[in-house]
């Protein structure tokens, strides 16, 4: 059976599976004592798309926020483990100490790997100042340089002939879909290598879900995509490879992990059968 | 045709219905009672608030002229105007903001953004502060008397009575702020975070913008509670009524003013109105001031980069 929504082209499996550019090592996260998920071993490979599914509670948008260090901002949270992006290892004591400084190799970890959250977050500032901003933050200070990052990221994100002409009106009056499409750009403006998603469409009505939904996929080729997603028919249409987490004991685990259509199409799990068929979860 | 049950069900609902428009009936009827009970109740305080505003302006407007306000008082107040008093009050109330301001926001983002709502820390200095809140205004008077006049030596002067008041003002101020800096949403931190930038940059960039509005409300609650305070007052910042000439000097506050005229000073009530109405202005004044500041601010903040744009 061929999805007639199918029409994104794939990367062929071989040529990506060499060199995965993430890959994380028996992962675990506890909040105090009380684990997260344990034993993710997951790679994640350059340009493509893949989708972190399962039911609620299962870890999935904490594994997310392992990747970029996110954890460090709640207290009491504890990653064991290893991830390694590209020749950077994001656990270790070495890492541990640079963020307790806030120090520049942080900061240059999470430009470069980007996060959009479920809920579009843009800041109370015009829709320019929330892209310019961040830039001018990280060191770019020329003007001209500055709009130009601006124009290709909002073009990038098909905001551009929406909002060209309100640019310095507040990014709060934007509807939900074009919020979303915001704060991806401003992620984008970054120049990140990877993109995590944690839910980017579930805030949103069916239209704009639509609008970035393609957006993303878009994206695919030119990023690294990681995206959490409850939508199993959006993780079909625009993943490469599907990631199942499923709880076990109170615990997330990974329970399996493939290219989407093996995933969808011939799972080796029968947790995973039931729960692409719709039958749990 | 009567067992149709398409002609029998219509009647059936009518029938249901009768005890429930009783019921609806009787819901209308407390909704209206309750209506009129909350309209009474926000015309009588509206009323009260009218009548002693009416009661001032009708008494104190008559003495306002330019002279009023430039000319130094006569006949211990009677006659004259109030610009001495004028003057210290607003040196008191520079001198309470200025230490006030930069401690208890400081103090509002320690507890907010580094400190842990159950910590222990965080659970101390927040009840401390409550306490703090309620404390009566002459024991604040006493001390500032016993640490600032004496201890440290100021003697009665208008820095003494601005400290003494900071200290009064900074749990209202630092309640309110940390606040509005919990009213920010926790999205706000998140993107800023992932977006890799530092904590310094998030708060001054973000957070206090988006925590403004809780600032500004602290801040005209602590000027409205310092300008009108009497009490802690006549302990640390004296009675003298004359031009101070620099900060140690002792100054009136229009507060203590208007006690002394209409308290001690037989025949001195015109006066003790007209300096009411003054005082009122003046905190009105200073509360709109602040807010359109913030408005102002906030919006510049917002503005300041589009007007290097190079769209423009």
């Amino acid at each position: 059976m061929v999805n007639p929504l199918q029409t994104i082209e794939r990367l062929p499996v071989s040529q990506s599976i060499n060199d995965p550019l993430i890959q994380t090592e028996r992962l675990c996260l506890h909040y105090g004592t009380k684990p997260a998920f344990a034993d993710v071993s997951l790679p994640i490979y350059k340009g493509s798309i893949t989708a972190l599914v399962g039911p609620s509670g299962c870890g999935k948008t904490s594994f997310l926020s392992c990747l970029n260090r996110l954890t460090d901002l709640i207290p009491n949270a504890k990653v064991t483990g290893r991830i390694r992006i590209g020749s950077l290892d994001v656990v270790s004591p070495r890492m541990d100490a640079i963020a307790k400084r806030g120090a520049v190799e942080l900061i240059a970890l999470r430009r470069r790997v980007g996060m959009i959250f479920q809920k579009p977050s843009p800041f109370p500032f015009s829709i320019w100042k929330n892209l310019a901003f961040p830039l001018r933050e990280h060191g770019v200070k020329n003007r001209h340089k500055i709009a130009q990052l601006i124009e290709t990221g909002l073009r990038d994100v098909g905001l551009w002939e929406e909002v060209k002409d309100r640019l310095h009106t507040s990014a709060l009056a934007l509807s939900g879909g074009q919020k979303q499409r915001l704060c991806i750009a401003r992620a984008l403006v970054l120049q990140p290598e990877v993109l995590l998603l944690d839910e980017p469409c579930s805030a949103l009505d069916p239209i704009s879900s639509g609008v970035v939904e393609d957006l993303i996929a878009r994206l695919r080729g030119r990023y690294t995509l990681v995206i959490v997603t409850h939508n199993l028919a959006q993780a079909r249409r625009i993943a490469d490879y599907t990631a199942v987490f499923w709880v076990k004991e109170a615990v997330g685990r990974l329970i399996e992990y493939g290219c989407v259509e093996q995933i969808f199409e011939s799972p080796q799990q029968a947790l995973t059968a039931a729960y692409v068929n719709g039958i749990r979860g | 045709m009567s067992k149709n049950p398409l002609k029998t069900k219509p009647q059936a609902a009518t029938e249901n219905l009768q005890p429930a428009t009783e019921n609806l009936q009787r819901t209308t009827d407390n909704f209206q009672v309750s209506t009129v009970m909350i309209w009474a109740i926000a015309l009588f305080v509206t009323a009260v608030f009218l009548w002693i505003l009416s009661d001032i302006v009708w008494h104190g407007v008559g003495q306002i002229n330019w002279e009023f306000l430039t000319t130094a008082p006569k006949n211990a107040g009677r006659e004259g105007g109030i610009a001495p008093i004028l003057v210290s009050t607003i040196l008191i109330l520079g001198v309470c903001m200025t230490v006030s301001v930069p401690i208890g926001v400081g103090t509002a983002i320690l507890l907010a953004e580094f400190t842990d709502t159950k910590s222990i820390f965080g659970r101390l200095v927040r009840r401390s502060l409550d306490v703090l809140a309620g404390v009566p205004s002459i024991v604040f008077g006493l001390f500032g008397n016993a640490f600032f006049c004496k201890t440290l030596g100021l003697g009665f002067s208008i820095l003494s009575g601005g400290l003494t008041l900071a200290c009064m003002v900074l749990p209202i101020l630092i309640r309110s702020t940390e606040e509005g800096f919990r009213a920010v949403s926790d999205d706000y931190r998140l993107s800023a975070t992932a977006l890799g930038l530092s904590r310094t940059t998030t708060l001054w960039n973000v957070l206090l913008p988006a925590a403004a509005p809780g600032v500004v409300v602290g801040l005209v609650l602590g000027i409205g509670r310092a300008i009108a305070e009497t009490a802690a007052l006549i302990f640390t910042s004296g009675y003298v009524d004359r031009m101070p000439e620099s900060l140690l000097d002792s100054g009136r506050s229009l507060s203590i003013h208007i006690f002394d005229l209409s308290m001690n000073v037989t025949g001195g009530n015109a006066n003790a109105y007209a300096s009411a109405l003054v005082l009122l202005v003046l905190l009105l004044l200073i509360n709109g001031t602040a807010a359109w500041m913030t408005q102002y601010w906030l919006h510049r903040k917002v503005e300041s980069v589009c007007k290097h744009s190079a769209f423009e």
